[in-house]
């Protein structure tokens, strides 16, 4: 009997449990996915949490739940992988070998990368929402805050869901426009980008709608400290921002266990191969999700896609075939621009966000990149698509895993 | 698109990084350091050249790379390069500018 072995029952860990659980005999494998938290969270709720549109209880659920009977859910902490001899070791001395292994460890923000960050004020009036505990506090924070100097601020990148802050300050425009409070609160969006994304076209459609709510956006920011008493952010060059409340993007990292391993790269992200997802420096590693260092987004709907690719890879792993060099970096993320609508991107390795429709070229019901109620519908039916369809591994209907380039406006 | 940079006909994208590393040299360095306001010490060439010597091995730039790299740290590479030092520094450099990750 051989042995596959997951590390991580997040979002991506979770989808390759149910895929491969489908498509491995059991008389000839047997699944073991190891995680050592007791709860699954739907991490894209963090940010509505803090608006009190989603209560803990729409966000948080058993893990077991969605682990499927064929695999054996290990709850425990790693220690570390000893790839060399295809081995896991937990802390509790356990010893578990593999044929194959599959890492998706996540990634997760570090606030102590940053001096003065996870200082006196954290929690207090600097928050993260990246996290249930920071999500929570600023929700707390914002019910009866009366008005001030709110600043959105990205640390670094690569960062989880790279759009997050970015409907975080609309949403805040939307949240105090309804509290009739708006006109009490300037809000300033900080990044260390250029503009408000990564991608030309998608930045131009996103400033116009800063512009238009009024929010400033301070770029090119590269903090260097958090000034507690002041309560300010300082970057490299001298440039001070105070705020009232900061809620900031920490540093994200891939997690320890992979640094421990002698896996990671410098923020603990796994080299992979970004076509085929097997592991740059060993052939029965594989890995998906925010663990590896591709250079996609880290995002849930990656994952998804990311795992329909690499489930075929490991079959023809298993078979000794060639694998197939099939992913195309391709991301799909709905952006909350607040009173009730979204825009919606659609994108991949080479491909930026632009104009269109989806799925359906021509005809959608969803826009890309401009702002809709439809769009909005999307992305409050997605939570019911993502603990039902999503993490059970089950194909969505007219969303191909590499992206289309049809219906879409490109020059 | 071309621009003429030191009297040499340069091919460059629209945000002035040149596109062929081939076509660069220092005289070309100097006055892309001029338009933005720089004069080149020999502490500012030695970051060019690690930056460059990056680009070629295919390493991926970001700030903390260059803070840990132990050529400079990132306070003495904004006094080098005030303001968006990657950005400035690379397109000094003659390469990319840094696709920083999505």
């Amino acid at each position: 009997m051989k042995q596959l072995v997951i590390l991580g029952a997040g979002t991506a860990g979770t989808m390759m449990a149910n895929h491969l659980s489908h498509e491995l005999k059991k008389a000839d494998w047997k699944i073991s996915i190891i995680d050592e938290r007791e709860e699954h969270h739907y991490q894209p709720g963090y940010l509505f949490l803090p608006f009190d549109i989603y209560t803990p209880e729409d966000i948080i659920k058993s893990i077991d739940e969605f682990i499927p009977k064929q695999a054996n859910l290990i709850k425990g902490k790693i220690d570390r992988v000893v790839p060399a001899e295809n081995k896991v070791k937990m802390a509790d001395g356990r010893e578990l070998n593999y044929d194959i292994l599959i890492v998706a460890t996540g990634a997760k923000i570090a606030p102590e990368e940053t001096e003065g960050m996870k200082g006196t004020e954290w929690h207090k009036s600097v928050f993260d929402f990246y996290t249930f505990e920071g999500s929570l506090a600023l929700r707390n924070k914002l019910r009866n805050w009366e008005g001030g100097k709110l600043v959105v601020h990205i640390t670094e990148m690569p960062i989880k869901c790279p759009v997050a802050p970015l409907e975080f300050a609309f949403l805040a425009d939307s949240f105090f426009k309804h509290k009739h409070m708006r006109d009490k609160v300037e809000i300033t969006y900080v990044t260390p980008l250029s503009g408000a994304f990564t991608k030309p076209k998608a930045t131009e459609a996103l400033e116009h709608l800063l512009e238009e709510k009024h929010i400033k956006i301070e770029s090119d920011f590269a903090i260097e400290h958090v000034d507690n008493e002041k309560k300010e952010i300082v970057d490299y060059g001298g440039r001070s921002i105070p705020f009232d409340i900061l809620v900031t993007v920490p540093t994200n990292k891939g997690d320890e266990v992979m640094e421990r391993s002698g896996m990671g790269d410098d923020l603990n992200y796994v080299p992979t191969h970004k076509a085929t997802l097997q592991s740059k420096e060993y052939a029965n590693v594989f890995v998906l999700g925010d663990a590896s260092n591709i250079p996609a987004s880290k995002a849930g709907s990656v994952a998804h896609f990311e795992a329909e690719i690499l489930t075929e890879n490991i079959l023809r792993y298993i078979k000794g075939e060639p694998l197939k060099e099939e992913f195309d970096g391709h991301a799909n993320c709905f952006i909350e621009t607040g009173n009730g609508k979204a825009l919606l991107i659609d994108f991949n390795y080479t491909h930026e966000p632009v104009e269109g429709s989806f799925p359906f070229p021509g005809i959608g019901p969803l826009k890309l990149l401009k702002e809709s109620r439809m769009n909005h519908m999307g992305k409050l039916a997605f939570r019911w698509i993502y603990w039902n369809v999503l993490l059970k591994g089950t194909h969505i209907p007219f969303v191909s895993a590499t992206m289309s380039e049809s219906g879409k406006k490109y020059n | 698109m071309e621009k003429v940079i030191a009297g040499k006909t340069i091919a460059v994208n629209e945000e002035g990084y040149l596109t062929d590393f081939k076509q660069w040299d220092k005289s070309i360095a100097d006055e892309l350091a001029a338009e933005a306001e720089i004069s080149l010490s020999p502490r500012h060439w030695e970051v060019l050249s690690y930056l460059q010597t990056e680009y070629k091995n295919e390493v991926p730039l970001s700030i903390r790379k260059i803070g840990k790299s132990g050529v400079v740290d990132i306070k003495e590479f904004y006094q080098l390069f005030p303001k968006a030092p990657l950005k400035t520094a690379t397109k000094i450099a003659g390469i990319p500018k840094p696709a920083s990750c999505i």
